[in-house]
C-alpha cells in the first residue's frame, strides 16, 4: 500500500520526457548554432581582422573559462596555465606538420571545410588536449601535498621548465625524406626552439574556435550544477569540511587540474594553427599565465559567465586602446591589487552574469514565464 | 682543478645573492605567511636604481671616486626600503585578515605593478634634469663603480676584487641581520610575531610596527643584492624581462629549500642553490640552469616539504 503510493507520487514527481531532452539539448543547439553563424555569416561579413579578433577572444575565453576551474571552482591557484597551453600547442603543431608532412608531403592546408586537413586538424587538437592533459595530472599529484602559495610557485616553475625545455630544441625542422627515417619520438626534438614552430598550416578558423569554445563553455556549465561540480567548491569553501562530509579533496584537485590543462593544451592547439601568430616559447610565457590568472580574478572567481566576459575585454582593450599600449599592464596590476581591495571575490563573484538583479529583472520582463 | 675552483668561487657568489634575496622572503613569510611575490622586483629595483643613481650622480664612465660604490649602494638601500614600506602599509596591511590567496594575488598584483611602471618611458621634466626614471625599455649597462682588479690567483682562478666584494659585502649583511633577528630586543619582537601575532600583540608588541620594520629590512637586502648583482653582471635587461622574475623565484626558491621562515636556512638555501645552478651549468649544460633550480625545488617540496632546516609544522583544524 505505502510503497505503491510512493511510485505514484515518483512518477508524479518525473519530468516529463520531451520537455527535459528539449532543454538538455538547447544549450548544445544554441552554440552549435551560434559557431555556425560565427563561421558562414559573421567571418566572412566582417572581414580577416575582425576575424583574427574574434578567433583570438575565443582562445582567450577557452584559457579563462578552464583556468577557472582550477582557480574559481577548485580554489587552488595555478599560474603555469601558459605551460599548458605551450604543451597542446607544441604537440598539435607537430601532428599536423609533420603529419602533413608524411601523409600529403606538405605541411600545407588541405582540402576545404572539413577535408582531411582539417580532420588531421581535429585530432591535433584532442591529442594536444590530451597531452596536456597528462602533464596535468604529473604537475597535479605533487601539488597535493602543498598549500595555495607553494602550488603557485609549483605550477609557475612548471610553466617555466616548459618553456626552457622548449627553447632548447633544434630549430631546422625534419624535412619529409629525413621524417620517414627517423623514429617517432625523436620528433619532439625539432620545433623549432627559440624561434618558434614557423610555417604550421593555418587551420584554425571561426568554426573551430568556437566549436571548442562552446565545449568549454558546456562541461565549465554543466560541471558548476552537477553534484560533482559542487565537490570542487566544496573543496574551495573548506577543504576540512569537504574531507569530513566524505569528498576525495586530492582526487578532485587532480581532476580540476586535469580538466583545466586539457582545455588549455585545445586553447594552445587553436593558437598555433592562427593566421598571424608564431608559437614560440616566447609568447607562451609566464606574461601568458598572468593574463589568463587577471581574467579570472577581475571576472570573479567561479563565475564562468565572469571569466568569459573579462577574457572579451581583456582581448578587446589592448585594440581599443593603441596609442597607450604601454600602459595596458600598469591599469591590469593596478585593477588587480584595487580588486583585491576593494571586492576581494571578483566582479562577480561565484554569480553568473544572469544572476545579477539588473539582468534578471529584464529577463523577466522579456520572457515573462521565467 | 682551475675549473672545479672558479665554479665553486662564482657559486658562493650568485648563492649569496641568492640568500640576500631569501632572507627577505622568508622574514616575510615566518610572519604573514604569504609569498611576497613583489619581494624579487624589489630586487630588480635595486639594480635599477643603483645604475639611475650612479648615472644622475655623474660616476658613469671614468673612474669614479671611491665613496661612490657606498654612496651608490646605501642610496638604493634606503629607496628600496622605503619602497618597502609603502607597499605594506597600502596593499598588504588593509588584507592583515583576508584569505592567504587574495593576498596573494595582490602580491601578483603589486609585482606587475612595479614591473610594468618601472619600463615606462622616463618622465619628460626628469629626464631634461637628468634624471632617466622609470628607466624605459631599453637594457642598460652598470658602470664599474668597483676597480676592477684581480686580488690574487690560486691555482689559476683570480679572484677578483668585485667576487670579493659581493661575497664579503652579504656575507656581513647576512651576519648583521643574524646580530639583528637573534641579538636585539626587535629581532625578539620578530620572532615573538611570527610565532604568534595574537599573544605578541598581548605582550605589549606593536605587531603593524614589527610587521613595517620587516618588510623594510627584507627590502633593504634586497636592494644590496640588486646592487652587488648589477657590478657583477652589468648589463641590466629592461625591468619586466622575465630574467628578473626568475632570478626572483629562484631565492624563493632557495628559502624554500632552506626552510621557509627560517632565517639560517635561507642563508643555507642560497647558497646551495648558486652551487647546484653553477656546478649544473658548468659540468652539465649551461642552458638548463633553470630546470635544474626548479627540479630540485620540486623534489625539495616532495620529500622534505618543510625545508632543510625548517621544522615540520602539523596543520591544525
Amino acid at each position: 500500500m505505502a510503497s505503491a503510493s510512493l511510485q505514484e507520487r515518483a512518477r508524479a514527481l518525473t519530468p516529463p520526457a520531451l520537455p527535459t531532452l528539449v532543454r538538455a539539448w538547447l544549450p548544445v543547439l544554441v552554440l552549435g548554432g551560434l559557431t555556425l553563424l560565427l563561421h558562414f555569416v559573421v567571418g566572412p561579413a566582417v572581414g580577416p581582422y575582425y576575424s583574427k579578433l574574434l578567433m583570438d577572444i575565443g582562445i582567450n575565453v577557452i584559457l579563462a573559462v578552464s583556468l577557472n576551474i582550477v582557480n574559481g571552482f577548485t580554489g587552488q591557484f595555478s599560474i603555469g596555465h601558459a605551460g599548458f597551453m605551450a604543451v597542446g600547442g607544441y604537440t598539435a603543431g607537430m601532428v599536423t606538420y609533420y603529419g602533413g608532412l608524411s601523409l600529403w608531403g606538405s605541411s600545407l592546408p588541405q582540402g576545404g571545410f572539413l577535408g582531411p586537413g582539417e580532420l588531421l586538424f581535429a585530432l591535433s587538437c584532442l591529442l594536444g588536449g590530451l597531452a596536456a592533459a597528462g602533464l596535468g595530472y604529473i604537475v597535479g599529484l605533487p601539488s597535493l601535498r602543498l598549500r595555495g602559495d607553494y602550488l603557485a610557485l609549483v605550477t609557475l616553475g612548471f610553466g617555466e621548465i616548459v618553456r626552457v625545455l622548449v627553447q632548447q630544441t633544434d630549430d631546422v625542422l625534419f624535412s619529409a625524406e629525413e621524417l620517414a627515417a627517423v623514429p617517432v619520438w625523436t620528433l619532439p626534438t625539432k620545433v623549432g626552439g627559440a624561434l618558434g614552430f614557423t610555417g604550421l598550416p593555418f587551420y584554425t578558423s571561426l568554426f573551430w574556435v568556437y566549436l571548442f569554445v562552446s565545449l568549454t563553455l558546456l562541461v565549465a556549465f554543466r560541471l558548476k550544477a552537477s553534484s560533482h561540480g559542487r565537490a570542487y567548491l566544496s573543496v574551495r569553501e573548506d577543504e576540512i569540511a569537504a574531507e569530513a562530509m566524505g569528498i576525495p579533496t586530492t582526487r578532485i584537485k587532480v581532476r580540476a587540474f586535469v580538466l583545466a590543462a586539457a582545455f588549455a593544451g585545445i586553447a594552445g592547439a587553436l593558437f598555433a594553427h592562427e593566421v598571424g601568430t608564431t608559437l614560440n616559447p616566447r609568447e607562451l610565457g609566464f606574461q601568458k599565465s598572468f593574463e589568463a590568472v587577471i581574467m579570472v580574478v577581475l571576472g570573479g572567481m567561479g563565475s564562468i559567465s565572469g571569466a568569459g566576459l573579462a577574457a572579451v575585454v581583456i582581448t578587446l582593450l589592448p585594440e581599443a586602446l593603441r596609442s597607450v599600449a604601454d600602459y595596458r599592464m600598469v591599469v591590469y596590476a593596478l585593477a588587480l591589487v584595487v580588486m583585491m581591495l576593494v571586492r576581494p571575490q571578483g566582479l562577480l563573484g561565484l554569480h553568473e552574469l544572469w544572476d545579477l538583479p539588473l539582468v534578471r529583472r529584464l529577463l523577466r520582463r522579456g520572457g515573462g514565464a521565467r | 682543478m682551475t675549473r672545479l675552483l672558479q665554479t665553486l668561487m662564482d657559486g658562493v657568489a650568485v648563492g649569496s645573492l641568492y640568500a640576500l634575496i631569501a632572507l627577505g622572503y622568508t622574514m616575510v613569510y615566518g610572519i604573514l605567511k604569504f609569498i611576497n611575490f613583489a619581494h624579487g622586483d624589489v630586487f630588480m629595483l635595486g639594480a635599477w636604481v643603483s645604475f639611475t643613481l650612479a648615472a644622475t650622480l655623474g660616476f658613469a664612465g671614468g673612474a669614479p671616486p671611491w665613496f661612490a660604490a657606498p654612496l651608490v649602494l646605501l642610496g638604493s638601500m634606503a629607496l628600496c626600503g622605503l619602497l618597502g614600506f609603502t607597499v605594506e602599509r597600502l596593499a598588504y596591511r588593509p588584507l592583515r585578515n583576508a584569505p592567504r590567496i587574495n593576498v596573494l594575488i595582490t602580491a601578483i598584483g603589486v609585482s606587475l605593478f612595479i614591473e610594468n611602471t618601472g619600463q615606462l618611458e622616463p618622465i619628460g621634466w626628469l629626464a631634461e634634469r637628468g634624471l632617466a626614471f622609470p628607466f624605459g625599455t631599453r637594457p642598460q649597462r652598470m658602470p664599474a663603480l668597483l676597480p676592477d682588479a684581480t686580488l690574487f690567483e690560486v691555482v689559476g682562478v683570480q679572484v677578483k676584487l668585485v667576487d670579493v666584494l659581493v661575497i664579503g659585502i652579504a656575507f656581513a649583511l647576512m651576519g648583521l641581520l643574524q646580530w639583528l633577528v637573534f641579538g636585539t630586543k626587535l629581532g625578539r619582537a620578530m620572532r615573538a610575531v611570527s610565532h604568534d601575532p595574537k599573544t605578541a600583540a598581548l605582550m605589549g608588541i606593536d605587531v603593524d610596527r614589527v610587521i613595517s620594520f620587516t618588510f623594510v629590512v627584507g627590502s633593504v637586502l634586497a636592494a644590496a643584492a640588486g646592487f652587488l648583482a648589477a657590478e657583477k653582471y652589468p648589463s641590466l635587461n629592461q625591468p619586466a624581462h622575465s630574467t628578473w622574475i626568475l632570478l626572483g623565484l629562484k631565492a624563493f626558491v632557495a628559502a624554500v629549500v632552506g626552510g621557509i621562515g627560517n632565517v639560517r636556512g635561507a642563508m643555507a638555501g642560497g647558497l646551495l642553490i648558486g652551487m647546484v645552478e653553477l656546478f649544473g651549468a658548468a659540468y652539465l649544460s649551461p642552458q638548463l640552469r633553470d630546470v635544474y633550480v626548479f627540479s630540485l625545488l620540486i623534489v625539495v617540496l616532495l620529500v622534505k616539504p618543510e625545508g632543510l632546516l625548517g621544522k615540520a609544522t602539523v596543520e591544525k583544524v
